[in-house]
């Protein structure tokens, strides 16, 4: 089985997020880590190759200095790292992303696709399933148990209440969730072989089947006209009411700005 | 002259750390109240290769460096100088000596289940009679037929009651040396479970109290003869380049006990207030603990250059890494005191009490004076290589 893990190196939100005057991330004053769904996915991953023996090839988008999230993967267990990373491809929104990651993948034999959910720096959820929409495959998000069964994959599909379970016949894309598994950790001998290894890097021309115009900035439909921290709010309003008072109260409240 | 670290290194580094901090240090306090061997840690360390990480692949381990292993017994010390020491003694104290002296058989034999972590090395040196004097051994082995009967007791022997394969020194008979008497010493390997291999009492320590410290004691315990690790006669040498090794991985569970009682301590001082203002605006604070953090550093560099010294032993078996590893424990094992002390004066009462890392590692840091040779042996091994 040829398993493809798509994973994002985001800023460590844990510390806190921090800003360039213009209000984009100032990725370089952050601490950068493998985004923790993308994690899950490759653990997710590492667990069908163990269980049923499979190549596991790790994919990731972004600056020369992405790297470290492959030799990261690699350390795992990753058997494959490939880095696809170009001027022209910067300023990407999903659509762009997803297209660049799709063009990748188009190079690659795969039976599994397996992404994160989303990336904590973005949180979209979109781009795992617009590969999928690129590639003409099934997609089944939000995973948070897989198994395979013949040519089938097995997913418990999460949602708030309960979960389903669907079956998609392979290849297909999957979306993982943190709570999916704890990955693994590294081992040193992992590490240290990482390093030997060779990290396959791609630019635009190696990207298969996609337009210019889908692109990069250029390429991105989305605009984001400003980013800001959170912003603090009032301390709130204290009442002390009844259970069917303080019903009306909020309710009024919430009229009152249009809420409801 | 390069002070900065490979990319390997500091993404072993982070692992080492992530690990200290998720798997380690919450459980560090109970290890040390309960004085229970830290076992299922043991099996999660094992799982991420920490017990082999010296040991080549071709024997099971993860290939590494000893400044690798170095930086793990580091990070994990800063939050647990037990969990530390374990992974030391096992490395350092066990697989070395059969790395470096065993023969193929026994390599194949222990390597794998040791760098695995399926099983655990200890060493035994150390008698009522013997410790700094390492001449005064009482342990006989002798040789009837094919095996080696030994009769005898070790005492202070880390990992002893939880440790499966254990190289034990012991006198094989006498030689005559410039025109004077002396013992001669061998070295072996025993396993857990051998008839006549028992086990004494559990040591009651000061600190690193979850370390599994126990007497063993041998009465006519037959071992095969294969068993003998290197030439008979030479367990002497055999044991002191043992310690050498030691002494790296003691003197960086100085140096992270340190390291840890200093990061607390800048935590601490931050919140504390006296005087209407927080303690670290202090100019007292803030002289401590430059002088900590200086301190600190120093001694991460002799560490680091002693076990990038064994590295380099490693590769021609000529550089010598005795006076590097001598001064690294010398050094390290006086900041982790220093530095300790005052992390519990600044702490103040909440420092003396139990509740806070820095009670736990004063004590935990005292042992590193101590075992592995004394600050003092440190002292005339530094010196002979002065005055030669």
């Amino acid at each position: 089985m040829k398993i493809v893990v798509c994973v994002k190196q985001v800023p460590d939100t844990k510390g806190g997020v921090k800003f360039n005057p213009d209000g984009t991330l100032d990725r370089g004053a952050m601490l950068a880590i493998m985004n923790p769904d993308d994690k899950a996915g490759l653990e997710a991953a590492l667990r069908l190759k163990d269980q049923y023996g499979a190549e596991v090839t790790v994919v990731t988008m972004g600056l020369p200095k992405a790297e470290e999230v492959l030799r990261e993967a690699l350390a795992m267990g990753a058997d494959k790292g490939i880095l696809v990373t170009d001027r022209v491809l910067g300023g990407a929104d999903t659509w762009a992303t997803s297209q660049t990651l799709a063009g990748a993948i188009r190079n690659l034999e795969y039976d599994l696709i397996i992404t994160g959910r989303q990336a904590i720096d973005g949180d979209t959820a979109q781009v795992g399933p617009q590969i999928s929409e690129h590639l003409n495959i099934p997609v089944i998000s939000y995973a948070q148990d897989i198994k395979i069964e013949g040519d089938s994959v097995i997913v418990q599909r999460q949602y708030d209440d309960r979960y389903h379970v669907l079956k998609a016949q392979m290849p297909c894309l999957i979306t993982a969730l943190a709570e999916l598994n704890e990955p693994r950790y590294m081992t040193p001998g992992g590490i240290f072989d990482a390093y030997d290894a060779e990290i396959t890097v791609w630019g635009r021309a190696d990207l298969k089947d996609v337009e210019d115009s889908n692109l990069g900035l250029k390429g991105s439909p989305t605009q984001i006209a400003r980013a800001s921290d959170k912003v603090r709010k009032g301390a709130g309003e204290k009442v002390n009411l009844g259970v069917a008072e303080s019903v009306d109260y909020i309710v009024d409240k919430l009229k009152v700005k249009h809420v409801i | 002259m390069d002070f900065s670290l490979s990319k390997k290194h500091e993404m072993a580094r982070t692992l080492f750390r992530e690990f200290a901090e998720k798997e380690v240090k919450p459980l560090a306090q109970e290890v040390d109240e309960t004085e229970e061997f830290p076992r299922a840690t043991v099996e999660k360390m094992a799982k991420a290769g920490f017990m082999g990480i010296p040991v080549p692949k071709e024997y099971g381990g993860q290939g590494c460096d000893i400044l690798t292993y170095a930086m793990c017994v580091e990070e994990l010390s800063k939050v647990c100088g037990t969990t530390g020491v374990i992974v030391s003694a096992h490395t350092s104290l066990c697989c070395d000596p059969i790395l470096t002296y065993g023969t193929e058989e026994q390599k194949q034999k222990y390597l794998p289940d040791l760098a695995a972590g399926r099983k655990i090395g200890a060493f035994g040196l150390t008698e009522p009679g013997a410790g700094t004097d390492a001449q005064g051994q009482q342990t006989k082995a002798v040789l009837e037929g094919d095996e080696w009967v030994l009769n005898g007791s070790k005492i202070f022997i880390t990992n002893g009651k939880e440790a499966d394969v254990y190289v034990i020194i012991a006198v094989t008979g006498t030689v005559e040396k410039r025109g004077r008497k002396q013992k001669e010493i061998s070295a072996f390997i025993v396993e857990k479970g051998t008839p006549g291999f028992t086990f004494g009492t559990k040591e009651k320590k000061m600190g690193i109290r979850g370390s599994s410290t126990y007497e063993l004691i041998f009465t006519d315990c037959r071992i095969p003869k294969e068993n003998i690790l290197g030439q008979q006669g030479k367990g002497f040498g055999i044991a002191m380049h043992t310690l050498d090794g030691g002494r790296i991985g003691i003197a960086a569970q100085a140096l992270g006990l340190g390291e840890g009682a200093l990061e607390r301590t800048i935590d601490y001082v931050k919140e504390r207030k006296q005087f209407g203002r927080s303690i670290a605006q202090f100019q007292n604070t803030q002289f401590q603990l430059a002088d900590m953090a200086t301190k600190a550093q120093a001694a991460q560099l002799l560490v680091y250059k002693a076990a990038m010294t064994k590295d380099q032993y490693t590769k021609d078996h000529k550089t010598s890494y005795g006076v590097e590893a001598a001064m690294a424990k010398l050094y390290a094992a006086e900041m982790a005191m220093e530095v300790t002390t005052k992390a519990v004066q600044l702490h103040g009462g909440y420092g003396y009490t139990r509740e806070y890392d820095v009670e736990r590692m004063m004590r935990d840091a005292k042992i590193t004076e101590i075992y592995e040779g004394t600050s003092e042996v440190q002292r005339m091994v530094i010196s002979a290589a002065l005055l030669k």
